[in-house]
């Protein structure tokens, strides 16, 4: 068990939690990730360590509720326990000084961009961050990220907060006003992924991303995680999570994303019926 | 106690058959399929065993168990010394009754098997090991004082808990790392339940907990902790890594991205571990394999696991496609033939060359070559060769990949100064497993590559006896 020493609502269905789980926070770098479980009857879901506190032993995880494990996982409290944590998994971020540097993040993707973001900071890059939500309240971690970006652009899908527009139109304007980007680490729903690595393409700058492919176990045992990159079959749990944007299967990703859709659609209506049910 | 029958009287018994579910049954539910030896037909079976002078069935057994000594105790109606005896060189003796390939080991070495039908060692030892457990009266062997030794086993399969047990009764202070929420290796997300019920491995590894031995899931060596760390940082005096064999491997053919092509691991674990045939208790999903065709590829157990679990999850046909014939296939004689009574169905000596799939990127069929014997290979097995031009299309919704698993490189790569061979499986010595990094052992299939439950708890008892004198003396 692993008790949750605090707990807070960012957003109307984005909760962060920081979880005492001593040895991940000694290890964790930015970019890795936990597999949790929270009850015996559970699955297994991985969530990027947003941040970590070596001196007291915590992780911060950060969690949209999206469905019947994500919300569920969302009414815990501190006080409470999660029955599995495991990791840190997968790689590491490639962090160094590459000059300017853009960190998109779309929705919780922000969160899971949020470390790198700091990581990159201090390695001594010029930190451009575009955070992109649908609006205003599903806006998260704004005041973390403008502490460590050398410039800020929020942008809504509606106008209500920030700029009207996609993340992919700042970048896009950022690249037409003739700014030298050398490097861009994108994170959010597949979707804008695809688009920023359109985006830099045909500028022919290194873009990373990373995927969220259905894991189970995250050591590499079982190859429900493949990704194709650049042809080849990857594991994202351990060959990733990030990856060249311009060499992803995209369509594959969320293809094999779909494949429990029906059961998740069923457990999420089973859950909203009775959500006490597992607890 | 039943009294010995003269040799000529013993051999007109004929084998004893185990009781099973009927397969019409069977087929739909994941309870165990072989039921187990009540009492009498345990004392029926034993009465065949000729006390042999050299019995050879003890050798054909990777641990030599002591096989005669348990059958006469048996015999006597002594199953709990019978226990305390198989105990002596088996520690999971329940496990091994059910799943050890007998027929190529004890039983295959019985000299009842060149004239009549061998012993039935495996039912036997089974019937001993549940008696000893649905009694509750296991016979936990006393432990040496504490000697103030740290030992740390990576990895809960086989080979990691044989090695724990033994080291906890000399005395160690031993803890067991592991990565997945749940101890027991593949005997917990591998096996599937109506091979191995689960509950058993629990027991085990509950008596284990009662002599004192620590377990630590949730935690990937070379992740979360390294091997040089578990010396440096928490004091660990020796390490035994037995990590298993679990990388899954593919087939690299077209189509392998995709939805609904799985590795084996992948459909096991799902199952298994994460318990997705119990739908309505269980959140884990699985592909629906409702009225659906559902192909396994591959020949060995794991596919008999893989495609038998297919069936029970409700599949319309369930298929075994494997490249050569029934001949060559690596299984266990007993599953091939539960397999075939439940209603699988065998396509033997096809071989896949491409998945097929529709716009949503959803597995619809595979294109199969058939193929025939030709010369002997390496191995000594005919290997298996396309007729040119006989490709075919069979639609199927479900595949699963049960080609074969290989090492999984988290500890080594951490590890840079521990030796590997070419297929990265860790080189350790064969009489000691240790390998070329002081205090550092290996055994089980991490070593070996795939291969079996008893040759890995062997190999854990033999670390435990290395690794002991290692610990006593402090000489590498
Ligand atoms: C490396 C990685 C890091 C992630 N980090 C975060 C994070 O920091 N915060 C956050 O809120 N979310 C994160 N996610 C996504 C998160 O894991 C999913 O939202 C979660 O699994 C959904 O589970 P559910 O039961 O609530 O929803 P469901 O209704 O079961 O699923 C909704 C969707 O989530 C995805 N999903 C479902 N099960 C899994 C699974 N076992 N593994 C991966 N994806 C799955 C599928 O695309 C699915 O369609 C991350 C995913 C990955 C792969
Ligand atoms: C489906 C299937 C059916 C089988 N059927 C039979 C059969 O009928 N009879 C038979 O004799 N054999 C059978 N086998 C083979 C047998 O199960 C294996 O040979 C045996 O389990 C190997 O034991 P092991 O202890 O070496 O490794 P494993 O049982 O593989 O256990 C290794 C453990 O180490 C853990 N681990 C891995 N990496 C790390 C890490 N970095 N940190 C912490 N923990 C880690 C794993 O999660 C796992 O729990 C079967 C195998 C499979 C897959
Ligand atoms: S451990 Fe396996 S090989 Fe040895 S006697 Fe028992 S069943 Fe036979
Ligand atoms: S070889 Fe067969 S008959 Fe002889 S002792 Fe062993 S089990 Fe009995
Ligand atoms: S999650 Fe199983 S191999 Fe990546």
């Amino acid at each position: 068990m692993f008790p949750i020493k605090e707990s807070r609502f960012l957003s109307e269905d984005v909760k962060l939690f920081r979880v005492q789980t001593p040895r991940i926070a000694r290890k964790r770098q930015a970019g890795q990730f936990v597999i949790v479980r929270i009850h015996e009857h559970g699955e297994r879901i991985p969530l990027t360590i947003a941040d970590s506190d070596v001196d007291d032993g915590t992780i911060t995880i950060i969690v949209q509720g999206i469905g019947k494990t994500t919300r569920l996982l969302n009414e815990l409290e501190a006080g409470d326990a999660i029955l599995d944590v495991v990791g840190p998994l997968g790689g590491p971020s490639e962090v160094k000084d590459f000059g300017t540097v853009v960190v998109i993040g779309g929705g919780v993707g922000t969160a899971i961009a949020y470390p790198t973001a700091v990581a990159m900071k201090q390695a001594g890059n010029h930190v451009i961050t575009i955070v992109g939500a649908r609006d205003r309240s599903l806006l998260i971690l704004e005041d973390e990220v403008r502490a460590t970006s050398d410039e800020l652009y929020l942008m809504t899908d509606d106008g209500s907060y920030g700029e009207q527009g996609f993340v992919t139109q700042k970048l896009q304007s950022l690249i037409d006003q003739g700014r030298t980007i050398d490097h861009v680490l994108a994170i959010g729903p597949i979707p804008m992924m695809q688009a920023v690595a359109e985006v830099t393409r045909p500028h022919q700058i290194p873009t990373i991303v990373s995927l969220n492919p259905i894991m189970v176990d995250g050591t590499g045992m079982c190859g429900g995680c493949r990704v194709y990159v650049g042809g080849q079959c990857k594991f994202a749990c351990v060959d990733g999570p990030e990856f060249d944007a311009h060499q992803v299967d995209f369509t594959n990703l969320i293809q094999r994303n779909q494949m429990y859709r029906q059961r998740e659609q069923e457990s999420l209506e089973q859950f909203e019926q009775d959500p006490t049910h597992d607890l | 106690m039943v009294d010995k029958l003269p040799p000529k009287e013993r051999t007109k018994i004929p084998r004893q058959t185990m009781p099973e579910q009927d397969a019409c049954e069977s087929a739909h539910n994941f309870r165990e399929v072989n039921l187990g030896l009540d009492e009498a037909i345990a004392q029926r079976e034993s009465q065949r065993c000729l006390t042999c002078a050299d019995p050879k069935c003890t050798h054909g057994c990777p641990v030599g168990v002591q096989i005669r000594e348990v059958v006469d105790l048996v015999r006597e109606g002594e199953y709990l010394s019978a226990a305390a005896k198989l105990r002596e060189d088996n520690v999971l003796p329940a496990v091994t009754g059910r799943v050890c390939p007998q027929e190529n080991q004890c039983e295959g070495a019985c000299v009842l098997a060149r004239r009549f039908n061998s012993l039935a060692i495996g039912y036997i030892e089974r019937f001993v090991a549940d008696y000893e457990r649905e009694t509750g009266q296991v016979g936990l062997p006393e432990r040496a004082p504490s000697t103030g030794k740290k030992v740390a086993i990576v990895g809960s399969g086989p080979a990691g808990l044989s090695c724990a047990g033994d080291l906890a009764l000399k005395g160690h202070e031993v803890t067991v790392f592991e990565a997945l929420h749940e101890i027991g290796g593949v005997l917990i997300y591998g096996i599937p339940e109506f091979r191995l019920p689960k509950e058993i491995v629990r027991q085990e590894v509950n008596n284990m907990r009662a002599m004192g031995i620590d377990f630590q899931t949730n935690v990937v060596i070379g992740k979360t902790v390294t091997i040089d760390e578990l010396f440096a940082e928490e004091g660990y005096d020796a390490v035994f890594i037995a990590t298993g064999a679990g990388l899954p491997k593919f087939m690299n053919i077209p189509g392998e991205e995709l939805a609904g092509v799985y590795s084996a691991n992948e459909f096991l674990t799902r199952v298994n571990l994460m318990k997705a045939y119990d739908r309505d208790r269980y959140d884990s999903p699985i592909y629906d394999c409702r009225d659906r065709n559902v192909a396994i590829i591959g020949g060995g157990n794991t596919a008999m696991d893989s495609v038998r679990s297919a069936l029970r999850l409700g599949a319309k046909n369930a298929y075994i496609i494997y490249r050569r014939s029934q001949q060559e296939m690596p299984a266990r004689g007993e599953e091939v033939h539960h397999a075939k009574d439940e209603g699988v169905q065998f396509m033997n000596l096809h071989n896949p060359l491409e998945f097929l799939g529709n716009e949503d990127g959803n597995l619809t069929g595979v294109k199969l070559i058939k193929m025939e014997l030709g010369e002997a290979d390496e191995s000594g097995r005919r290997k298996p060769v396309p007729i040119e031009g006989s490709e075919f299309v069979m639609p199927i919704d479900v595949a699963v990949v049960a080609i074969g698993t290989g090492a999984n490189p988290l500890v080594q790569s951490t590890t840079p100064d521990m030796a590997t061979n070419k297929w990265g499986y860790i080189v350790a010595d064969d009489e000691t497993l240790r390998t070329n990094k002081r205090g550092v052992f290996a055994g089980g299939d991490i070593v070996s590559g795939a291969a079996t439950v008893i040759l890995a708890m062997g190999a854990g008892r033999t670390a435990a006896r290395s690794m002991h004198e290692y610990l006593e003396t402090g000489q590498w």
